[in-house]
This record gives C-alpha cells, structure tokens and sequence, in this order.
C-alpha cells in the first residue's frame, strides 16, 4: 500500500513499489491532467507541486512521496495566477504539455514570490511545447507575474 | 463526445492487407444535405442540419466533425455558426461528434482534419447552415405576432419586432421554428453585420485544457479496461524469431499476449503489468530488410538517385533549351532530412468490440478512415463503428494514420474487452512515419538582363500518397510529394511554384527506401519551399538584384503572393542597413490557398558558426479572417516548429532501423530559442485559405537567407548547424 496526500486528500493505492507517481495519479487516482509526455524528464508535461517544489512526476517513485503535499493542475485553485493568465491570454493550443508548463510556472512564483517575469522564462528551457506555444506562454507567464503582483 | 450517429459509409472502399495496412479512398462529392425537420418523429428542438440545436432552455449546442487538436478549429467553426444563427455566444456549446456523413470536408471527400482545410472548407456550408436557421427562427416569429416577417429582426438569440417593441427568445420560439420548411437559400449576413468573425473570441477548449479537465485519448477510461502494449521490430522489415510467452504470461496482470501485424502485442489489466509484461517476452528479432540502413547511407541514396532519369511531373516550354541558351546559369544540389511528428501525447487508442457493434475512443485526424479500418479489423458494419474523438494532444498529420487504431481494435476483438493501446516516446517516435527526407538538383538559367528564363528540378523522396491514395500515382509521379512545387491540376490551394517562369520542368523519382513517410505540418510544402526560396536567393544573388526586386518581377500577375512580399517588407524595414554579423533574409510560400512572405534576423558569429535568430515578421493573406487570434498564434506555433527543424530537427538511424527514441536525443525548440515574431494580417478579399500550416514554409528559407545575408555563406540543408554554416563560410 502507498499512501498519498495529493490535492489535501489522503489515498491509500495498492500499486507496485517500484511505480512512478505520474502512474498512480493518472491511472490510479484518475487525475489525467498530469500528463506522460517522455518518461525521462526532459518534457515538462508530468510536473506536478510537492512541498511546493516543481517536481517531474514520471522521474518520483510513488512510494518516497507518501508523507508529501503533492498538488497537481488540478488541485490547483481556479482563481491561482497561472491559471487567470493562462486562459486571459489564451497561451493553449493542443494543451497536452500545459499543466506541466502551468505547474512548472506556479512552482516559480512559490519558490520566489517576487520573480519578475525574466527570471520566471528563464527557467523555462526545461519544458517542450510541440505546437510551439512559446510565445504564448511568455505572455502567459508575464500575466501570472503581473496578477500575482496585484494581489499581493 | 456526445454525438455518435452514423449514416451508410458506402462511399468507402479500403482493404486491410496481411503485411501491413493499405487503404485507398475514395468519395463522391459531397452535397450540403439539410435533413426535413418536420420529418421527425418528435420534436424537441430546432435542428435542421447537423451543425446545431436550438433547445427550448434557450441554448444552442453546435456539434462540429472537424478535430480539435490545438488549432482552435471548434471555436472558428463554432464562430461561423453562431455568426450567422445570430445565436449568444454566452448561450452556445460546442461539442465534437461522430463520424457521419453530413462532416465529410467538402475539399478532402472524408471526415479528416489536415490540409489546413476546416475553416476553410466548412466556411460557406456553416454560414448557410446558421443563415438557415436565423430565417426559420424569425419568421416563426413573425407567424407569432402575425405580422411581415421583413419587419422582425434576428438578435444576440432573439427576435425582435420594432414596431411594438416585442421579442421572444431562440428558446421561446424554436419548437414553433422546427415545423418550417428549411429555406435553400438564405440570406448571408453583409461583412458589416458579422458579430463574432473577425473578432478575437477566447477559445472555447482553453478553459478545460487550462484546468487539467480536457480529456485526451490517453486520458480516456471505461469500466473493465485494458492495456496493450506492443513489442515491436527493431529495423525494417524485421521478424520475430522466438519470444517467451510463458513468462510473459506469468507477469501479474498480463492476461494474453496477441502477434499483430505491427508486432506482439502484451495484454493486461494495468498499463505496468502490460510493459513489464512485455520486458518479460524478450522478443528476438532478425536483422531486418536493410541492416546497412543509417544516416549516411540515406543521404548517399537519395543523392545517388539524383543521376537517374525521373518521371515528368511539370513541362512547360523548353527548360533544357533555355538553360542551353542562357547567358548565367546557376546550379544546386539541396537536401531535408526525416524529421519526426513528436506530437506530446504519444499514439493511443482505446477500442471495445462487442458482437454487433464497436466503439473506438481515439485522439484521431480522421474519422472516416478510422470508423472503415475499425470496421475492417473488427468485422462489425461500419454503421455499427462508433468513433469518439477525444482531444488531441497534438497532430500535425501523425493522427490521420490508423495505425494505432488497428492495433487496440485487433487486441479488443482478440480478448474481448475494452483495450487501451498506449504508445511510449520511444515507440511514438521510433514508428513514426515521417517527414520525408528529400533530395534536389535544380539548374536555372539567366539572360543578360538576369531574368530568369529556364528551371529544371528533379526531387528524389519516399511517396507520401503511397498508402494515403495510390491510384493518385500517375506515372510514377507523387504529387504530394512535390506540393509546393507542383500541385494536382486545377487545385485552388496552390501549393506549386508561383513565379512565372517561362519554361519550367521538374521530375520525380521515387525513393525505394523502406522509411514510411506522412504528411507532416504543411506536408512536402515545407522541404520544398526551403529549396526554392533558397534557390530563387542564390539566382537573385546571380543576377545582382535584391532579392525582394527578383521576386517581385517574378510575381507580375500573381497579386496574392506578391502583395504579402511588399507588405513583410515594408513592415520589417527591409533594406534598411545591419550592422556587422547580422543578416536580413525574406521568403514567400502559398500554400492551402493561403499566401505568406516572412522576413528574418539573425545573428551570426564567423567564428563559430553559430546563429540566432532573433526576429521574424509574417505577412499572411488567408481572406476572410474569421479568428484573427488563432492566426497569429498558429503562425506563432508555425514558425516555431519550422525554426526547430532549421536548427536541430533530424531523426537518426542505426542497424537498420531508428535509433533516435526520445527527446533527449531528438530535441525540438526550446523558449529562450524562440525569435519575436511579429504577424501582419492582411486584409483581403480573396477567396479563404488555411491558416494551420502557410505560416510554416517560408521560415527556414527566410533563416537561411538571413544567414547567407550576414556572412555570404549558402547552407543547402537542414538543419542548419554551426558546422554546416562553418563550413559554408570558409567556402564562401
């Protein structure tokens, strides 16, 4: 048995030991918006928040994140930052690589809640969008930056 | 995915051959059929064609067949409708639906989303399906109010009579509507009068999308589902030697293993049961059809086949003649290597077979070839094939190929249950089929003013129509292929060369490499718009004139690619000076009935050979611009994903097969790469072209340029690497 906190609520999921946590949200516990994009690392599309911290879910054994507050897309508030940017200026194509880019963004602003929007694109390089959404996720990050400013 | 109706797909004809899969089809031509509302049994709303519902809770529910893979296509049709309906746009929800006859494109004969085509293709068909139910709805009114139905007026999902100030809902009146005769010919709103197109609407996915709620194939589950996985050839050609089914059998969870024609598949009650499954098997492979096939020994191919004599493809005048006569002729042997689709979400399908009746749930470009092959596979009458079209997560042409469909259909019917075929990276791009590589040889001539009197070209390349639609092959000649070259006879989307050269000829001929290739974001329009905006560069080098002149006087009578060249110009400040180590370069393209010309910056360190590409500006004419925000961020994406195959994009192969298996070795753009990108949208009236894929082509010719601009130095393929333009400056 694994348990997990995700999204403030406790599951206990009877999966493998040696399972990955992206597995486990998405087919154990159903939360499909954490996406499997490349299973290495190198996409982006998998992360989700533990303590906070952007982490790739496809690269967590499930087992050693029991204990930890894990948010993923959609334990994330609609009202949060990224996601009023995010749908204020319309950053989504496809949408599949998202809520990794979305998370990885959030991730930013709790690690440092006075990133300007430079610092925030600069630590972007890590993700991959194929619809080539970069542009759109620039200004999506300069939103977030700019909402997250105004309320403080 | 509510919509799931069929109709009788006899125009449809295919075969599912024992090697492989083939499929041929072919369409009548599509008629705009109303159905009678009147004729129904009872009636519950006003719904007089397949596009939409007026339901008495005053909401109108539009239902679109095209795929929503990003593009935006369900708000830009959904627009189009709601225009003309003159429906709130508060009131209305789009949904995807089914496979069914009503959605057949009326450019592409199937249910098929490629080709730049929805918006287009659908534009007139919707307005007239909105205009239709507009008139319905205001003279259901105007018998209401027993007054002229010319002095009541359609409004924001009401109708209103001036006179007495009176006015009903769309809710209100729509049960009284449904009982009218559905007018042929409705009136058309004036361009004045549109509400939503040419407007930027937020689109209608992103909310979903943005919340983690959108469902992707991947993403789908149904009660008792389970997973296939697939061990699959190593090289071309390969086959299975042996393999241990026992032990796979003893994995926990594994509950059958399945040979396709595709390879064996591992089927289980969990996605890890099924790969540990297949771990488990230990497939071994034989070599394979050609063991010697690598990256050099592709190139060497393709270039060899340069020398041998191709099929005719275009004559016009004597090129041969000319370039005999011509006072400077100019020669160049060009090359594009495979590159690989690498949507996000990799293939998937999920698919249940039952006695009677087979459901497929499937992220899909096309589901008129998806409901035959399914039907095919599964041996259920193709009106019994339900397809659901989940979200794609991503599609560039990768999902109008079934393959993946076969292989969850197969592995349903085989256990009886419903089976989620899941593709990992490595699979998804070590089975993609390709971009396909390409090598040309052009000679133009001059005269002594440095007009261009004559071009002969030759392309060698794998057939992209080969299992697309084989009776397209005329003479050994594959069209697609040559798109941006030479289009099919007549075509409106002008996917050929559109200078006016005097005497041109091009021929073809045929790869016999094993490497299956597909349309891929603008299909060959790409690789070959590379090569003849390049090649028009080195010719206007030649002859000593700008290359925006040189165009410009090729482009006499062809006012829609001329008319973007003039305004990127003008909007990049072409000829305006550089400072050292920065070059300007410009390219057009027209393609999908939609011209762009685009004009580049870049820098360049001589020492090195590295570049960056800091700017790029596009002017489009699309026509009608009916989402003018989804054609800034396509051609936003557009360039991006051209730029990424200018700077790294090439897929590699070992021992016969691929070696390239994730995005650590295959590495598209990243963020900080990104150029600003500035889009100018032209306002036209020329008839509507595509938007998904024209802001494509012109990219890497227009970098290319740019960079022979800032240091003289020409680089014949892509991608562009800081060795190859090195190279090409200590040449220059």
């Amino acid at each position: 048995m694994i348990s997990l906190t995700v999204n403030g609520k406790n599951y206990n999921v009877d999966a493998p030991k040696d399972i990955k946590l992206l597995w486990v949200l998405r087919d154990y516990l159903k939360l499909t918006g954490t996406k499997y994009g490349c299973g290495i690392g190198e996409c982006g599309s998998c992360t989700v928040l533990i303590e906070g911290e952007a982490k790739r879910s496809c690269e967590v054994v499930a087992a050693d994140a029991q204990g930890a507050n894990i948010t993923t897309i959609e334990g994330l508030p609609e009202d949060h930052p990224v996601k009023k940017a995010w749908i204020q200026e319309q950053v989504v194509q496809c949408g599949y690589c998202q809520p990794g880019v979305m998370m990885q963004v959030a991730g930013l602003l709790v690690e440092n809640k006075n990133a300007d929007a430079t610092q925030i694109m600069d630590s972007m390089d890590d993700v991959i969008c194929r619809c080539g959404t970069y542009h759109g996720i620039k200004r999506g990050i300069k939103a977030a930056v700019e909402i997250a400013r105004k309320e403080g | 995915m509510k919509n799931t109706s069929m109709t009788r797909r006899s125009f449809l004809k295919g075969s599912l051959a024992a090697t492989g899969l083939t499929i041929a089809v072919s369409a009548t031509p599509l008629g705009y059929r109303l159905l009678n509302a009147s004729q129904k049994d009872s009636i519950s709303a006003l719904s007089p064609n397949a596009w939409f519902a007026i339901t008495p809770d005053n909401k109108v529910t539009i239902t679109l067949g095209a795929s929503e893979m990003g593009q935006g296509t369900h708000t830009a049709l959904a627009m189009i409708v709601a225009d003309e309906l003159e429906a709130d746009w508060n009131r209305v929800e789009v949904h995807q639906g089914g496979a069914r006859e009503e959605y057949l494109n009326p450019i592409l004969h199937s249910q098929l989303t490629v080709a730049s085509a929805a918006v287009r293709g659908f534009y007139d068909i919707l307005r007239k399906a909105g205009a239709s139910g507009r008139s319905m709805l205001v003279e259901a009114a105007a018998l209401q109010w027993n007054v002229p139905a010319n002095e009541c007026e359609a409004q924001n999902s009401a109708v209103k009579h001036k006179k007495s100030g009176r006015s009903l809902s769309y809710g209100q009146l729509c049960l009284k509507a449904a009982g009218l005769q559905i007018p042929k010919d409705p009136l058309l709103k004036k361009e004045s009068e549109f509400r939503y197109m040419g407007t930027s609407i937020p689109r209608v996915d992103i909310p979903d999308k943005a919340n983690g709620r959108a469902v992707f194939g991947l993403d789908f589950t149904v009660d008792d589902m389970h997973y296939a996985v697939l061990s699959r050839p190593p090289a071309y050609g390969a086959k299975s030697i042996s393999y241990d089914e026992k032990a796979a059998e003893a994995v926990k969870g594994v509950r059958k293993i399945i040979p396709t024609p595709h390879g064996i598949a591992v089927c289980a009650t969990s996605l890890d049961a099924a790969w540990k499954g297949r771990e488990a098997l230990k497939v071994k492979w034989d070599k394979g059809t050609h063991p010697w096939l690598d990256n050099a020994s592709i190139e060497k191919s393709l270039m060899e086949a340069l020398d041998k004599p191709g099929s005719e493809a275009v004559k016009k005048g004597d090129a041969q003649k000319t370039l005999s006569q011509a006072g400077k002729k100019v020669k160049a042997t060009y090359f594009v290597p495979f590159v690989a689709h690498a949507t996000l979400e990799p293939m998937n399908c999920t698919a249940h077979v039952q006695k009677d009746r087979c459901e497929v749930w499937v992220p899909t470009q096309g589901q008129t070839v998806a409901q035959m092959v399914a039907s095919q596979v599964s041996g259920v009458p193709p009106e019994k094939v339900m397809i659901h079209t989940t979200y794609l997560g991503g599609g560039f042409g990768r999902r109008a190929t079934p393959d993946f469909i076969v292989e969850a259909v197969i592995a349903s019917k085989v256990i009886g249950k419903p089976v989620k075929v899941v593709w990992t990276r490595e699979e998804d791009m070590q089975y993609d089929q390709y971009r396909a590589a390409m090598s040309h040889r052009i000679e133009a001539g001059l005269d002594s003013q440095g007009r261009l009197i004559g071009w002969s070209h030759k392309a060698v390349s794998g057939s992209i129509m080969k299992d697309i639609n084989p009776d397209g092959i005329k003479n050994g000649v594959d069209i697609m292929s040559l798109w941006g070259l030479v289009d099919f006879p007549g075509s409106p989307d002008n996917n050929r060369i559109m200078y006016e050269i005097p005497n041109l000829y091009v021929e073809f001929l045929l790869s016999d490499l094993p490497i299956p290739v597909s349309p891929w974001r603008s299909v060959q329009n790409g690789p070959n718009a590379f090569v003849i905006e390049s090649f028009i560069d080195e010719l206007a080098h030649a002859a000593g004139k700008d290359p925006l002149e040189f165009r410009l006087n090729l482009l006499k009578n062809e006012m829609r690619p001329r008319r973007v060249l003039e305004t990127v110009a003008e909007k990049a400040g072409w000829g305006k000076p550089l400072v050292r180590g920065n070059g300007r370069g410009i390219a057009q393209h027209t393609c999908f009935g939609t011209s762009a010309a685009h004009v580049a910056e870049v820098t360049v360190n001589e020492k090195d050979g590295t570049f960056r590409v800091h700017r790029i500006v596009v002017a489009v004419d699309c026509g009608p611009a009916v989402a003018p925000l989804n054609i800034k961020t396509q051609i936003e994406g557009a360039v991006t994903m051209a730029l990424s195959t200018v700077l790294r994009e090439e897929v590699k192969f070992a021992n016969g097969g691929v070696s390239s298996a994730n995005f650590d070795d295959y590495n598209p753009i990243r963020l900080s790469e990104v150029p600003d990108v500035e889009v100018h949208i032209i306002k036209s009236n020329e008839a509507i072209g595509g938007i998904g894929e024209p802001g494509l082509p012109p990219t890497a010719p227009a970098v290319a340029n740019a960079v022979f601009n800032a240091t003289g130095a020409r680089v014949r393929r892509i991608p562009l690497t800081p060795e190859s333009v090195l190279a090409a400056i200590k040449k220059a």
